[in-house]
């Protein structure tokens, strides 16, 4: 079965204990977790996880049965199989060697310089994995020295009643 | 009121007619009030046979066991207890003492991470943190135990918790918003399996522990007698059917019957309720019963297509599923396929070398006959297991209590005591091996001081005979360290314990010796069966075989 890339968005209960609960159900089964984000939502008793996990569909929907086993978890949706729209906070500390041509690039990216230093720049940029993809590859020449990535996090596209 | 008195109160409330345990310095305040004795309380000589007897108590009665231990060490030796009765599904409540809250993190002294242990072998468990919410604590974890796929509740418990005071309330009823168990069956998914049910030729219904746990023996029967299906079981599904019945199967899979094997490998429908095609039963899961469409009954969806493809998935209780299902069916014409059957029957029975020695199968035969097939058996883990299993017909549910899951050796001895506190009026028999029985051998003592009389029937071969078996047929009959070196004298370690004991050397001396067994009624008897020593586990399907390319038992 083909593997792919899937994007899981769970809500769960706020308390103490549940990331392990989460992370642990995913180690048990030898799941590999690709990135993870986690923050309350606008009620303080529920939290968001988004989970970017890799797997065949048959693993896929054993994982999100076990998710939605867990006493804690409210509710478990695989973002990937909706119309949805996923953003990645991205933290590149990059040479400063040329930086007329970090600068434009930056520009064409609607990105932003955070930082300046004598020798490297912080640049922030926010977006798809695509997006995020296509500026590393731009920068990788001037060299990167550091990359911090908050891991993704989804959201279901609005779906607007159609008034025609 | 204080934690530790709002813990028994809650325990009153909760019904809980034992609790079985050990105290220690994290516990001391709850023992305090136990010192009362509203509580009937078994203090055991290990936690491990604490959560066991917890378990064998809740298989036996269908309530929910409790168990209690200490923290640190008190708790890790809880451990195998609970992972036994999570994988087996069996409802407890385990109540562990944790170290003053302030120094939770600290490396205190006798201090374990106790939820952070049991979380993968506990269907949920609690920290509580603060007295007032305790109440609320305990009723949810007897709701989370007893209630879908039942399972084991920790209940972490610090010392400073159990001295805080506050006013005591237990609520009535309490909502879980994450938690609802789906019980009726999809209305749809039912009409759609009786339709598949109705065109089937080869039809068998294979039942598993679920059956037992949803209380749907009868409604098991009914929907046989009514379609004429026959019925195989799992382990953990014996006497969720009477092995009695003409329709029974009895056991399939690695050590089942040579005739359920090959109905379900023939099949062309496979009525699966309250059972998860596990390993052990279905052999080479590329190879199990090609021809068969899969009608699924379970209470937990992730159990459902987790090892083979189910065509009519039913989620929800089995035995709300089958008394649905019962008002679809109709009498099936299986003329042929019970033909079939028949003829399997009488070419492969399950049978032995039934000659003048003493063999293992002949022993638990004679127990089977002599109780009349209505006392409670518990097992140990190996072939003891797999002969009680084979040679003693289960007739009703909750009379077979075995470690199927997790297969847990010295199970045996201590969820006999639980069964016994449970059921005092039935007569309980732990088969069990000279191995497993010493695992969990001190709580002979429990037993004697408890006048609980158990009769422990060792089957004792000097081996730790499964393994052996698996050495004398895969590893050229090299047998590292299975030789147990003959042991100790059994009925000595009977006597010091002031328990009774007998030895058999022949096949003459079994009947009276269970007989005598069976008359006991204040003492923990252990009969020491000196059974040949390399008799086998047969039939049987080796490792990576399909189940029906059976090995042995050949009449």
């Amino acid at each position: 079965m083909e593997e792919k890339k899937h994007i899981i968005s769970v809500t769960v209960e706020n308390r103490f204990g549940v990331l392990a609960r989460v992370a642990g159900l995913f180690s048990a089964r030898g799941f590999n977790i690709d990135s993870l984000s986690v923050a309350e939502t606008e009620d303080p008793t529920v939290s968001q996880m988004t989970i970017g996990v890799k797997g065949n569909e048959r693993i896929l929907e054993q994982i999100i049965k076990q998710l939605n086993k867990l006493i804690d978890v409210i509710k478990v949706q695989d973002l990937t199989s909706f119309d949805h729209l996923e953003r990645e906070l991205i933290l590149i500390r990059v040479n400063a060697t040329n930086r007329a041509n970090i600068m434009k690039i930056v520009e064409i990216f609607g990105s932003q310089v955070i930082d300046v230093g004598q020798k490297s720049v912080v640049i922030e940029l926010i977006g798809d994995s695509h997006r995020i993809q296509m500026m590393l590859k731009l920068l990788r020449p001037f060299g990167i020295k550091e990359i911090i990535r908050t891991g993704k996090v989804g959201i279901r596209k609005t779906r607007e009643k159609n008034n025609g | 009121m204080t934690g530790a008195e709002i813990v028994v109160e809650a325990l009153k409330r909760e019904k809980v007619e034992v609790v079985f345990g050990i105290l220690g310095g994290a516990l001391l305040p709850l023992f305090d009030v136990l010192y009362k004795k509203e509580l009937k309380f078994i203090l055991t000589r290990h936690e491990q046979a604490a959560a066991h007897m917890a378990d064998g108590y809740a298989r036996a009665t269908g309530k929910v066991g409790v168990c209690l231990a200490t923290s640190g060490p008190g708790a890790t030796n809880l451990v195998t207890g609970i992972a036994t009765a999570y994988m087996d599904s069996i409802p407890l409540v385990a109540i562990t003492g944790q170290v003053a809250t302030p120094l939770i993190g600290n490396d205190a002294f006798q201090e374990a991470d106790t939820t952070g242990i049991t979380r993968p072998i506990t269907k949920y468990n609690y920290l509580v943190k603060d007295v007032k919410d305790l109440a609320r604590t305990i009723k949810e974890a007897f709701y989370l135990a007893s209630s879908g796929r039942p399972g084991p509740i920790l209940i972490d418990l610090p010392v400073d918790v159990q001295r805080g005071e506050t006013k005591y309330h237990y609520p009535e009823e309490i909502k879980i918003r994450t938690y609802k168990p789906t019980i009726a069956g999809h209305p749809l998914q039912i009409e759609k399996a009786a339709a598949l049910i109705k065109k089937s030729k080869q039809p068998v219904i294979y039942a598993g522990g679920g059956v037992i746990l949803s209380g749907g023996a009868d409604q098991l029967e009914k929907l046989a007698e009514i379609t004429r299906i026959p019925v195989t079981m799992t382990l953990l599904g014996l006497g969720g059917f009477s092995g009695e019945h003409s329709l029974s199967l009895g056991m399939l899979g690695m050590h089942g019957t040579r005739y359920a094997n090959y109905a379900v490998m023939e099949s062309d429908l496979i009525i699966a309720v309250g059972a998860r095609f596990d390993d052990r039963v279905t052999g080479k899961i590329e190879t199990f019963a090609p021809n068969a469409k899969i009608i699924h009954i379970d209470i937990d969806p992730s159990a459902i297509s987790k090892n083979v493809k189910v065509d009519i998935p039913i989620v929800g209780d089995a035995r709300s599923i089958l008394e649905e299902l019962i008002k679809e069916v109709k009498p099936l014409s299986l003329e042929n396929w019970h033909k079939k059957i028949k003829e399997w029957k009488t070419k492969y029975p399950v049978t032995y070398q039934d000659d003048d020695k003493l063999r293992p199968q002949y022993v638990v035969e004679q127990i089977y006959h002599l109780t009349k097939g209505k006392a409670i058996i518990t097992t140990e883990v190996g072939q003891n297991q797999m002969w009680a299993a084979q040679f003693y017909r289960y007739n009703r549910p909750r009379t077979f209590l075995s470690s199927g899951g997790l297969g847990t050796m010295g199970y045996g001895f201590p969820a006999a005591i639980g069964a016994q506190v449970g059921c005092p009026k039935s007569i309980v028999f732990d088969i069990a091996g000279d191995g497993s029985f010493q695992m969990n051998i001190q709580e002979l003592t429990t037993a004697v001081l408890n006048h609980i009389p158990v009769k422990i029937a060792i089957l004792n071969n000097g081996y730790l005979g499964m393994v052996r078996q698996w050495q004398e047929l895969f590893y050229g009959k090299r047998y590292s360290y299975t030789d147990l070196g003959g042991g100790p004298d059994f009925v000595k370690v009977a006597e010091a314990f002031g328990a009774k004991g007998i030895r058999v050397n022949k096949k003459s001396e079994v009947k009276p010796a269970i007989e005598k067994a069976i008359e006991e009624k204040k003492l923990p008897v252990v009969i020491d069966f000196r059974v040949e020593p390399e008799e086998n586990v047969f039939p049987m399907v080796p490792a990576g075989a399909s189940l029906n390319q059976m090995i042995g038992g050949l009449a």
